[in-house]
């Protein structure tokens, strides 16, 4: 059945592919899940910090954000991120973000609620003695979170940070919905364009196959790395 | 140094952890505390740098009221050292660092200022070596004698311990206990729960027994160990002392 098929297409294909689809693919990986870890710890610690106010508003925002399916968020983030930002910043016209900056942003909050739950029950795997003496030692709440505890929580989490971090590298492949050139996207369009549809579609599953693949394996090594030194 | 009036703690409405609980440590002294398990042995020594609130009453450690809302804690507790039974080394830092991480975050002296201090303190616990591992690769005599190390290197005023030996094997009890020991000579005031009776009989100068969230007993060491007053101190020393 694969007579007719034409490899070479790909091979051609390649600096297009690579250079700049999957260039954006990882630079929006690696910015959401920094930005997602950042407000996600956030998250948590918000929930966490016993004051019930702050707590609820974080809880129905990651529930919120687990009940939507992601393609919806991004498209409708797309639609709307002009006309809050007219809002927030009292423009007369709606603001044009761009679709890479609307899709970090959805990115960075969508999986801020993931990052958030993981964040926080890395906080909780922390035995309180810890804090205590942190404060023993007259460090404040804030740097007693700096220093002792979420260096820990990160620490003890990092395989599932990464996982979630896998999820969040093919997830962003939804992005096409607003024909952006990710790997995925660029593969799509040389496929339109030459008609060679199930090579570039076989060709961009190995490839994410292949990068998820190598990244669980990285996994396991750490979380074998990390059980021998705890 | 130390003036605990009237505390009363409860946990829930229903449950009182610590009952009108009066005493003192005053400049220089060693006072042991003792009795039975979840008597509020404890509660009643994280009440003193306020790591655990209690409902009425009044502490002060010098001078300072540790439950005025005004009180600036974090600073309060930097200078009142304390020692944890499961030790509470941070995990993640080296020995030295984890000397240094208060004296640089909280008294802010400089990096180099705090490794000097650290060192000292390291090599009068015998750990000098010890200072580029990690806590996992120590014993637990060892990192419990860095935990009385760190809490040393913030110059505390006074120093509380919390059964700071039972949680030991017993062939490293005592390297920790000489520690104490020598910081008793030193003049050191010291709160120190334990039930280890030679050590109170060496050092203290007042033991107090618990029981049931009260201070059932509050004496001179020669008083406690001659003829405790109490039936309940007088069988929890039969108890313990029979071992
Ligand atoms: N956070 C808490 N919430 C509810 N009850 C608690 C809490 N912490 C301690 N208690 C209870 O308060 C009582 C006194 O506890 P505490 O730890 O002060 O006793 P202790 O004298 O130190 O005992 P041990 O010798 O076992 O350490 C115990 O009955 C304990 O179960
Ligand atoms: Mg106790």
């Amino acid at each position: 059945m694969f007579g007719n098929l034409d490899f070479d297409v790909i091979r051609r294909a390649l600096p297009y592919l690579f250079f700049e689809g999957m260039t954006f693919t990882l630079t929006l990986t690696g910015l959401a899940a920094l930005g997602g870890l950042v407000f996600g710890t956030a998250l948590a610690l918000m929930r966490l910090s016993g004051f019930k106010i702050l707590g609820r508003i974080a809880g129905v925002y990651v529930d919120f954000m687990r009940s939507l399916p992601l393609v919806l968020v991004i498209f409708w983030f797309y639609f709307l991120v002009p006309y809050i930002g007219q809002w927030v910043t009292g423009a007369s016209r709606p603001i044009s973000v761009g679709a890479f900056a609307s899709s970090l942003i959805t990115f960075i909050m969508f999986e801020a609620a993931y990052f958030s739950e993981i964040m926080r029950a890395g906080i909780q795997s922390i035995s309180r003695g810890q804090p205590a003496a942190a404060s023993a030692l007259g460090l404040t709440y804030g740097q007693t979170m700096r220093y002792v505890v979420l260096p820990q929580a990160f620490r003890n989490m990092l395989p599932v940070l990464i996982t979630q971090t896998i999820v969040l590298f093919q997830d962003t492949s939804l992005v096409y919905v607003l024909s952006i050139t990710d790997f995925l996207g660029a593969a799509s369009k040389v496929a339109q364009r030459d008609g060679r549809l199930v090579e570039m579609y076989l060709f961009a599953a190995v490839v994410y196959f292949t990068i998820s693949c190598i990244a669980s394996y990285a996994v396991r090594r750490l979380q074998a790395r990390i059980a021998i030194v705890r | 140094m130390i003036e605990i009036s009237h505390v009363n703690k409860w946990y829930t409405p229903s449950f009182q952890v610590l009952t009108d609980c009066t005493t003192s440590v005053t400049k220089g002294e060693v006072v042991v505390v003792c009795g039975p398990s979840g008597s509020g042995k404890s509660t009643l020594i994280k009440c003193v740098n306020a790591l655990e609130p209690f409902q009425s009453g009044d502490i002060s450690v010098d001078g300072t009221k540790v439950n005025d809302p005004k009180t600036n804690l974090p600073k309060l507790r930097s200078r009142v050292g304390m020692v944890f039974q499961h030790f509470e080394l941070f995990p993640h830092l080296k020995i030295i660092d984890n000397l240094c991480l208060a004296q640089e975050k909280v008294l802010n002296r400089s990096r180099d200022k705090a490794m000097a201090k650290g060192m000292q303190l390291l090599e009068r616990v015998g750990l000098k070596e010890q200072a580029q591992k990690f806590p996992a690769n120590l014993s637990g005599g060892q990192q419990q004698r860095v935990a009385i190390a760190r809490a040393l290197a913030m110059d505390p005023i006074v120093m509380l311990f919390d059964e700071p030996t039972s949680a030991l094997d017993p062939e490293m009890v005592s390297e920790v206990l000489d520690v104490m020991v020598d910081l008793a000579h030193e003049g050191m005031t010291m709160m120190v729960v334990t039930h280890e009776m030679g050590f109170a009989r060496k050092v203290a100068n007042r033991v107090i027994f618990m029981d049931r969230g009260e201070i059932v007993e509050d004496a001179a060491k020669e008083d406690f160990f001659g003829k405790p007053r109490s039936d309940r101190a007088q069988k929890f020393l039969s108890k313990i002392l029979s071992h």
